[in-house]
């Protein structure tokens, strides 16, 4: 997206004379340095108001693969067990133990790689990447720095503009590289005592590390980018991706810059565990960056962290210097080989390989093709589909409640998406944990699509049906006497009811 | 022979176990073990006993006293590396080599004494002392070494076993065991083989799982057979050999355990004689019986021909480069946070590193940690590493185009020269020492080869003195059954040990020297 900034001062610079350049404007505090492109806005420029700042954003993602044992040891992986309980021989890093690679983390790494578009390689190697610290038993960590398993990939993501789901763009992120590599453990310090404290079950993890060019320009994009990663590794089933968790980790790489110039001194954002903290902590970096510089400043090349609470980024004070991980082969590993259906031999067993046709094949709809599914299908709006997908279950619930009732699917989108999640959203509910199941919803709609109530009662008795109190739709009409009138004649004498209660006013509107 | 003893009931394992017992505790002077395993060894001595006596015997090593390095991990027994660093170490698991021994009957004694962390190649440099060579209390080696003066204590003319498993190789020759492990990653199982006059063994990497070795070099590191027989050997080796899940660099073959034939015809076969092999300091007596031995061939009707492996000369520091990174990587573990030593220095983490690290290993093991770090630091690492895998690729292709020329076996010395007085060997430094002693034997593990020192002769001091046969890749059966024919030609004397005796069994074993 730096290209898009580009662009547009381009653009800007380039018309002279009548057309109408955007203006260029001090760019206050606290505006997100990000709005200008999706937004069609400013762009950012210097007090001297002629150069306008270019940010660079490219992310590192963590992804903890799921799986039942670690990336190259029996021991199991499980999040939250009593700390050091998981922990193999090979993951204290006992002398002489040795990594056995796990072939369900090829898989994945395989599976994740051929989703987002890259060549996997049919021969990728390990290597150590060393350095000390406490939750490192080893010295050193195994990762794929000179060959990874997937290379040269994309990922198309869509973000909105104006905040507004009408208006959508969709984008591309090149992939650099996906590499397997190994998690670290985890440390915990105690200041007051000055102690460390140290957990394994977490050491010996297999990661995919996803590794984007620096193809993004603020906080927004960031966010859509990881988001539509997420949605893609829990639909492969490659990662749980739970942020929270600590199954998806992103570092953000920031720099800013002049256009036409080359790129500026870049920060690395660490650990960023939320998706709204990594558009925070990516625009007030681009920010932070530019005030610096517009102030005589320079950036210094760190890692630095995000602090949820203040909101911004501060630096990490355990990294000091350039370290030099003086990478080398991992001898303990062959080369990793994966075979396709060209390349595979006759005679190997079937356990021994892994053919990447195979995989290919078995991958499920990804994200955006169940989108354009459910929108060719249903006729219902792109941001429709991005709405159904963005909570889990939720398109399986819409579909369920379509084939149950007559009612357009373009008329129960609405009923889905305005009611249902924003009911659910209001009590922090999963889709499955609703109180209400497709089929009583369907049935709900289909009262309304037989006209045996209105809209209006139709979402008292939804109101009804929250309470999760076991009665049908049809109870809860004929209760609270909700139906709509179907015969003429009764329809006629309520009105003459109506009327002969009201005869004045009846003869002054005679009257006129 | 023991073997077959066993079977007959003409000796018992409890018996052999005590006989080797009381023998290591009369030649403890030797220093060849760190830690003897009494107690379990005779429990395991007595269940071996039970299955002969129920007819059901685990195999031929059943009830074979053996014993293994000290950087194998044996589980209720220290494994400490001769350092400062793993002291007190018990491991939790059994190295897969241990573990394949113990389950065919084998009779762990205990585990032997080696240069700090393997590193080295006089068995000189552990934290236990130096090992002595059992060739310094034979007959043999009193009766032609002249004390230069009288004045010179006798005792201060013992020699080295040359390293790193000179434990496994004086424990070996010394009687005190039938069997030992060692390890091979410069030439360490075949170097003290020579010194020691035993067969040593450095089977094709990838033979044989290095689990639970601690590792020295991990692209090379092979364990290592000490016996003193070809037959032996071959019979430890059927019994080691194969896949293991647990290493991935292992064949994924099974093996097949072999018998060796006794070769009468030699005149199918072709020996190389590698001319870069004629190094600067080989001394002119292991020359002549280098040329003695492919004389021995010639006329038996061998094809004898002289070969070139034109990258040999850059070997050694191309192996001195991939070690020392190897090593600094390998030994980043020990920072004494979960297992080994740990300093009381607690003023930050880095400092503990630091201490601990200082305090754990000794100046040799330092000294390689810091130049392997060098080499792998970015602005080296292509000059460096890469260059030299580069020449270590050049040096494994030397070996395949003269074995695709037709040469089955390569004949070489093993050695420069026979062992140095342990005087004499420190004058040098450990590195010093290395680069000379491991030259003739490192290129083999450079390229993976499986290598055999076949103990030849007696030097004019009376000290053993042993050549190596190299072979082709995985062709072991065809390495040994050359080598026992060596073997069986030369003839090499039995050592006339003189050790004061507590106990008149301890030279029983002469009669039965080899166990197959």
């Amino acid at each position: 997206c730096g290209g898009a900034w580009r662009r547009a001062w381009q653009r800007g610079t380039a018309l002279t004379g009548p057309a109408p350049a955007p203006a260029p404007g001090p760019f206050p505090r606290g505006q997100r340095a990000a709005a200008c492109d999706a937004r069609g806005g400013a762009v950012p420029a210097g007090k001297s108001g002629l150069a306008p700042w270019v940010p660079v954003v490219g992310l590192e993602i963590h992804a903890q693969i799921s799986s039942n044992s670690k990336l190259f040891s029996g021991s199991q992986v499980q999040f939250a067990a009593p700390p050091n309980s998981l922990v193999s021989f090979f993951d204290a890093s006992l002398p002489g133990t040795l990594p056995v690679l796990n072939r369900r983390c090829v898989e994945a790494a395989v599976m994740t790689g051929l989703a987002l578009n890259c060549s996997i390689n049919k021969k990728s190697l390990f290597d150590r990447k060393h350095y000390f610290y406490a939750d490192l038993p080893a010295g050193y960590q195994i990762t794929q720095q000179r060959v990874p398993i997937a290379v040269n990939g994309s990922l198309s993501y869509s973000l909105c503009i104006d905040n507004k789901m009408s208006q959508m763009v969709t984008k591309t992120v090149r992939i650099k590289q996906i590499q397997l590599e190994q998690d670290s453990g985890k440390s915990l310090h105690d200041d007051t005592r000055s102690q460390t404290l140290v957990d394994l079950n977490r050491a010996g993890v297999g990661l995919m590390e996803v590794v984007m060019e620096p193809d993004l320009c603020c906080g927004e994009e960031a966010a859509a980018a990881v988001r539509e990663l997420q949605l893609i590794l829990q639909t492969l089933g490659s990662s749980q991706a739970v942020m929270a968790e600590g199954q998806l980790r992103v570092d953000a790489n920031v720099s800013v810059h002049h256009p036409g110039e080359p790129y500026g001194v870049r920060t690395e954002v660490k650990n960023i565990n939320s998706i709204r903290f990594l558009a925070k902590a990516v625009d007030y970096e681009i920010q932070r960056q530019i005030e610096e510089l517009e102030n005589g400043g320079t950036i210094l090349n760190e890692t630095r962290a995000f602090d949820s609470k203040l909101g911004c980024t501060v630096p990490m004070r355990d990294k000091e210097g350039k370290q030099d991980y003086r990478f080398m082969p991992e001898p303990n590993l062959p080369p990793l080989i994966l075979y396709d259906a060209k390349s595979l031999p006759a005679n190997m067993n079937h356990q021994q390989v892994i053919n990447i046709d195979w995989i290919h094949e078995r991958l499920p709809d990804l994200p955006s093709v169940k989108r354009e599914k459910l929108v060719e299908q249903y006729g219902i709006l792109p941001e429709h589909s991005f709405a159904l997908l963005n909570e889990d279950g939720l398109a399986e619930f819409y579909e369920n409640v379509v084939k149950q009732t007559p009612m357009k699917p373009k008329r129960v989108i609405g009923w889905v998406l305005n009611d249902l999640l924003s009911y659910l959203k209001q009590h922090s509910l999963t889709v499955k944990e609703s109180p209400v199941s497709s089929f009583l919803l369907a049935d709900l709609l289909n009262l309304l699509e037989k006209k045996e109530i209105s809209s209006t009662a139709a979402k008292q008795v939804l109101a009804e049906l929250w309470k999760g109190e076991g009665k049908t739709p049809l109870e809860i009409v004929k209760e609270q006497k909700l139906q709509l009138l179907q015969d003429q004649k009764e329809l006629e004498q309520i009105c003459q009811a109506v009327i002969d209660r009201q005869q004045n006013e009846v003869i002054m509107m005679v009257l006129g | 022979q023991v073997s077959a003893a066993l079977k007959e009931g003409r000796v018992t394992p409890t018996e052999l176990c005590q006989q080797c017992l009381s023998l290591i505790k009369n030649t403890k002077f030797l220093n060849a073990y760190i830690t003897i395993a009494e107690e379990t060894a005779l429990k395991q001595a007595e269940a071996s006993e039970e299955r002969y006596k129920r007819g059901q015997p685990l195999g031929v090593l059943d009830g074979i006293p053996i014993a293994v390095k000290d950087n194998f991990n044996t589980t209720g027994i220290e494994t400490t590396c001769a350092s400062h660093m793993l002291r007190g170490y018990i491991s939790p698991y059994n190295a897969t080599v241990v573990q394949k021994l113990l389950d065919q009957g084998a009779v762990l004694l205990g585990k032997t004494n080696l240069d700090e962390f393997a590193m080295g190649s006089g068995s000189t440099d552990g934290v236990f002392g130096p090992v002595r060579n059992p060739w310094s209390y034979s007959r043999q080696y009193k009766e032609k070494s002249v004390p230069k003066s009288h004045s010179e204590d006798k005792e201060s003319n013992w020699v080295i076993t040359g390293g790193s498993s000179g434990g496994s190789a004086a424990a070996v020759s010394s009687f005190t065991c039938f069997a030992a492990l060692g390890s091979d990653t410069g030439g360490s199982t075949r170097n003290p083989a020579a010194h020691c006059g035993v067969v040593g063994l450095k089977p094709t990497y990838g033979l044989i799982s290095r689990h639970g070795l601690i590792p020295l070099v991990n692209s090379m590191d092979v364990p290592g057979i000490l016996t003193r027989c070809v037959d032996d050997a071959a019979v430890v080796l059927g019994s080691l050999a194969g896949h293991d899940p647990k290493d991935s660099t292992t064949i994924q073959d099974n093996f097949k355990p072999f018998e060796l034939p006794s070769l009468t015809d030699v005149s199918k076969l072709s020996i190389g004689i590698p001319k870069e092999y004629h190094a600067p300091g080989l001394s002119g007596e292991i020359l002549a019986l280098w040329s003695k031995a492919a004389d021995l061939f010639r006329n038996a009707g061998a094809k004898v021909v002289e070969v070139s492996l034109p990258h040999t000369c850059y070997s050694i520091v191309c192996y001195h480069v991939l070690c020392t990174a190897e090593v600094a990587s390998n030994m980043a573990r020990f920072d004494g946070l979960e297992y080994g030593h740990r300093s009381d220095m607690n003023e930050s983490t880095e400092s503990m590193y630091a201490a601990t690290r200082r305090e754990g290993f000794n100046d040799v093991v330092r000294g390689r940690i810091l130049s392997g770090n060098y080499f792998l630091l970015k602005q080296n690492y292509e000059k460096y590493f890469v260059k030299a895998q580069k020449v270590r690729r050049l040096i494994a292709n030397d070996f395949v185009k003269v074995f695709q020329s037709g040469v089955d076996v390569l004949l070489t010395p093993t050695t420069l020269s026979d062992a140095a007085p342990y005087k004499e060997f420190i004058k040098e430094d450990n590195r010093t020492r290395s680069a000379q002693n491991d030259i003739l034997t490192q290129a083999a593990n450079m390229a993976g080869l499986p290598a055999i020192n076949v103990p030849t002769a007696l030097s004019e001091r009376g000290l053993p003195v042993g050549l190596q046969f190299i072979g082709r890749s995985f062709q072991e059966q065809q390495l040994l059954t050359v080598a026992k024919w060596f073997e069986k030609q030369v003839q090499f004397p039995m050592i006339q040990l003189e050790v004061k005796r507590h106990d008149h069994d301890a030279f029983q074993h002469e009669k039965s020297a080899s166990f197959s």
